[in-house]
């Protein structure tokens, strides 16, 4: 637990100095302005658009830290996405639409669970499996089109709403953070999944429920999977079976690495994984409002960057390169 | 006698598959089993069946690159440009795209070696930076080679229907089944991926082995990415998009354990071409949907990887 909180302040000092760049080559990314009932700031823009990012990243820090990895999510919040969109077509109520979306997330994750915890499969293969069959599941299911929902449908205060202020996604994410903090550090799951992640064999020798606990770890993933694919649908108003969550579950995987959970497993920061989710999210944004000498950035760059910040956050966090810094040194002197 | 039966048993399985689906398809569909179709097979799957040859060196190591599509796709790229902006003669492009490609894989390989990397997210980062510089070169544009007579008569060129792409792709697997079977850095693959302590103690080249492995990979992709261009008469940076997961899927359908240390190139072989007649039947069959594509190669996966974990746990027993 110490392990991961000495972490944290290299992502917030990555955070830091791109918001301090932001505030110097972009003065109004921190002003605030009170309109339609909610406040709009490029900054809450950030928090937003990162939502889903956010909740795909906290429950992959569940799933990392037991020593697992979830590559489906992005085709889970596809599923998702497309079976809420196609219930809502064919008349059913929302709540019914909101129910079976969830339960589909959730079902994903207890398949991927039993494939890893009942069946023994390495997470990276089966995870795979769901991952290539997902959007085709979603397809399936959405018929191969893309299912638009109606402009005045009550789900879509999911993706466009806001309360106190503030917009709904942003609400559903601190609110699943909060509560996943709560689950993770008040009862003793977070410990478990920790012993897990750092030796199964001997938490099983020491009495744990390693498959039960594994089992949950990829459950609490599909639903809240699920629940970025609600928010995803329900911010364009349609179900793109192709496109939704494409890409996601990696950054998903970037932002709880950059937040401090080792891809190894044994620890984990929920905390981390929101300010990397953060992090990713601003470093988008930077990008699409940066401009140097009166020309704006090209998009493609944001990919590049990306690849930079994860080359520098795994060699920081590099035993190795500790170990050959001081060396050199000596060799120097 | 066990051990023996269970090597060879996976391939066997792959082996059935493939000839099964192969006779059903050509009894359901006239003019699938034509020995032009079977060429088309070859040829159609030349990129994925390139990039999988790659791939099955990083995964017989036991490692993963999840780099390769992106890889594909800035190979073509450079290969237009080179040609088309820079107005360099084929003979002159192609290996200098050839070398980028391997070089990029040594970088990645470096990087997973010196530093201890995992090496998801060290060839997630070369998928994002490849992806990107192809995308920056290209502008957004496509690159039309139609015009270019190097590309035109490479595409005509022929043996025995087999085109280009297909005698590449087929000429990779060979060389790689020789060099995994015959050279001391086949073997020196084999045992980084079953125990890697155990095969520094035995004093093999562990470090270099791995580099080279990386680089196999990406020389592989760039391969790919030429035949693509020859194929298509063009370049295209969002070219091969997810093909990593293909060629994965391939290479363990083909029977090599995703943990290392056991598998062939025969078998990918198997692999690319149960792949390319399932992606293939749908054009046969007009009232099949497309999406059923990904949704079979997900249960097929499922089905082979149950089939491994069963066959070790029988192997131990």
């Amino acid at each position: 637990m110490r392990d991961s909180m000495s972490r944290l302040p290299w992502p917030l000092a990555a955070l830091a100095i791109l918001l301090a760049f932001n505030a110097v080559a972009n003065p109004s990314f921190f002003l605030m302005h009170y309109a339609d009932g909610r406040l709009a700031s490029p900054l809450i823009d950030v928090l937003n658009q990162g939502a889903p990012v956010m909740l795909l990243a906290l429950g992959m820090t569940l799933v990392i830290g037991a020593g697992g990895i979830d590559l489906s999510v992005g085709a889970v919040m596809a599923v998702a996405g497309a079976v809420a969109a196609e219930l809502l077509s064919s008349g059913a109520s929302t709540a019914a639409a909101l129910a079976a979306a969830v339960g589909a997330g959730f079902a994903a994750g207890l398949w991927n669970g039993s494939l890893v915890a009942l069946m023994g499969l390495p997470p990276i293969v089966a995870t795979l499996i769901l991952m290539v069959a997902g959007r085709g599941i979603a397809q399936l299911v959405s018929n191969g089109e893309i299912i638009t929902i109606a402009p005045d449908a009550a789900i879509l205060a999911i993706g466009r709403g806001s309360l106190l202020g503030l917009p709904v996604p942003v609400l559903i994410a601190l609110g699943a953070a909060a509560a996943l903090a709560a689950l993770a550090r008040l009862t003793s799951l977070g410990l478990f999944i920790e012993c897990i992640g750092g030796n199964e064999q001997a938490s099983r020798y020491a009495g744990l429920d390693v498959r039960s606990i594994r089992l949950a770890s990829y459950a609490i993933m599909g639903l809240l999977a699920a629940i970025a694919g609600l928010i995803d649908a329900a911010d364009i108003a349609a179900a793109d079976a192709n496109n939704c969550g494409l890409y996601l579950e990696l950054d998903a995987i970037l932002a709880v690495v950059i937040g401090g959970t080792a891809l190894t497993g044994g620890r984990f920061s929920l905390l981390g994984s929101v300010i990397g989710a953060i992090l990713i999210q601003s470093l988008s944004t930077t990008i699409l409002m940066a401009e140097f000498g009166g020309r704006s950035v090209p998009v493609e760059l944001n990919l590049i960057i990306k690849a930079v910040v994860v080359l520098i956050v795994c060699l920081l966090q590099s035993s190795e390169l500790r170990r050959l810094l001081p060396g050199a040194r000596r060799a120097a002197a | 006698m066990k051990e023996r039966l269970a090597r060879h048993w996976p391939l066997l399985a792959t082996a059935f598959v493939l000839a099964s689906l192969y006779g059903a398809a050509a009894i359901a569909y006239p003019g699938f089993g034509s020995w032009f179709q079977f060429t088309r097979l070859f040829a159609d799957n030349a990129t994925l069946g390139l990039a999988a040859v790659g791939m099955t060196f990083v995964i017989l190591s036991g490692g993963i690159d999840l780099s390769v599509g992106a890889v594909i796709a800035l190979s073509s790229m450079v290969l237009a440009v080179l040609m088309s902006r820079l107005e360099l003669p084929m003979w002159c492009a192609v290996p200098l795209v050839l070398v980028l490609g391997a070089a990029f894989g040594a970088f990645m390989g470096g990087l997973i070696q010196v530093f201890r990397l995992p090496p998801f997210l060290v060839t997630l980062a070369g998928m994002f930076l490849a992806r990107g510089a192809a995308l920056l070169l290209s502008d957004a544009k496509r690159i039309d080679m139609n015009d270019d007579n190097a590309v035109r008569s490479l595409s005509a060129f022929h043996v025995m229907d087999f085109d280009l792409a297909a005698l590449a792709f087929i000429a990779a697997v060979l060389a790689a089944a020789a060099v995994l079977r015959f050279t001391r850095f086949g073997r020196t693959v084999y045992a980084i991926g079953s125990d890697e302590p155990a095969a520094r103690l035995m004093g093999l080249p562990v470090a270099p082995g791995r580099i080279a492995v990386y680089s196999i990979s990406g020389l592989c992709a760039a391969a790919g990415g030429i035949v693509h261009v020859v194929g298509v008469h063009a370049a295209d940076a969002s070219a091969a998009f997810l093909l990593e997961l293909d060629a994965i899927a391939a290479v363990v359908v083909g029977g090599t354990l995703l943990a290392g240390g056991r598998g062939s190139v025969l078998g990918t072989l198997l692999g690319v071409l149960i792949l390319g007649i399932i992606t293939t039947i749908p054009n046969f069959q007009g009232d099949l949907d497309t999406w059923w594509i990904k949704i079979v190669i997900g249960l097929l996966l499922l089905a082979f990887v149950l089939l491994q974990r069963a066959t070790q746990r029988w192997t131990r027993a």
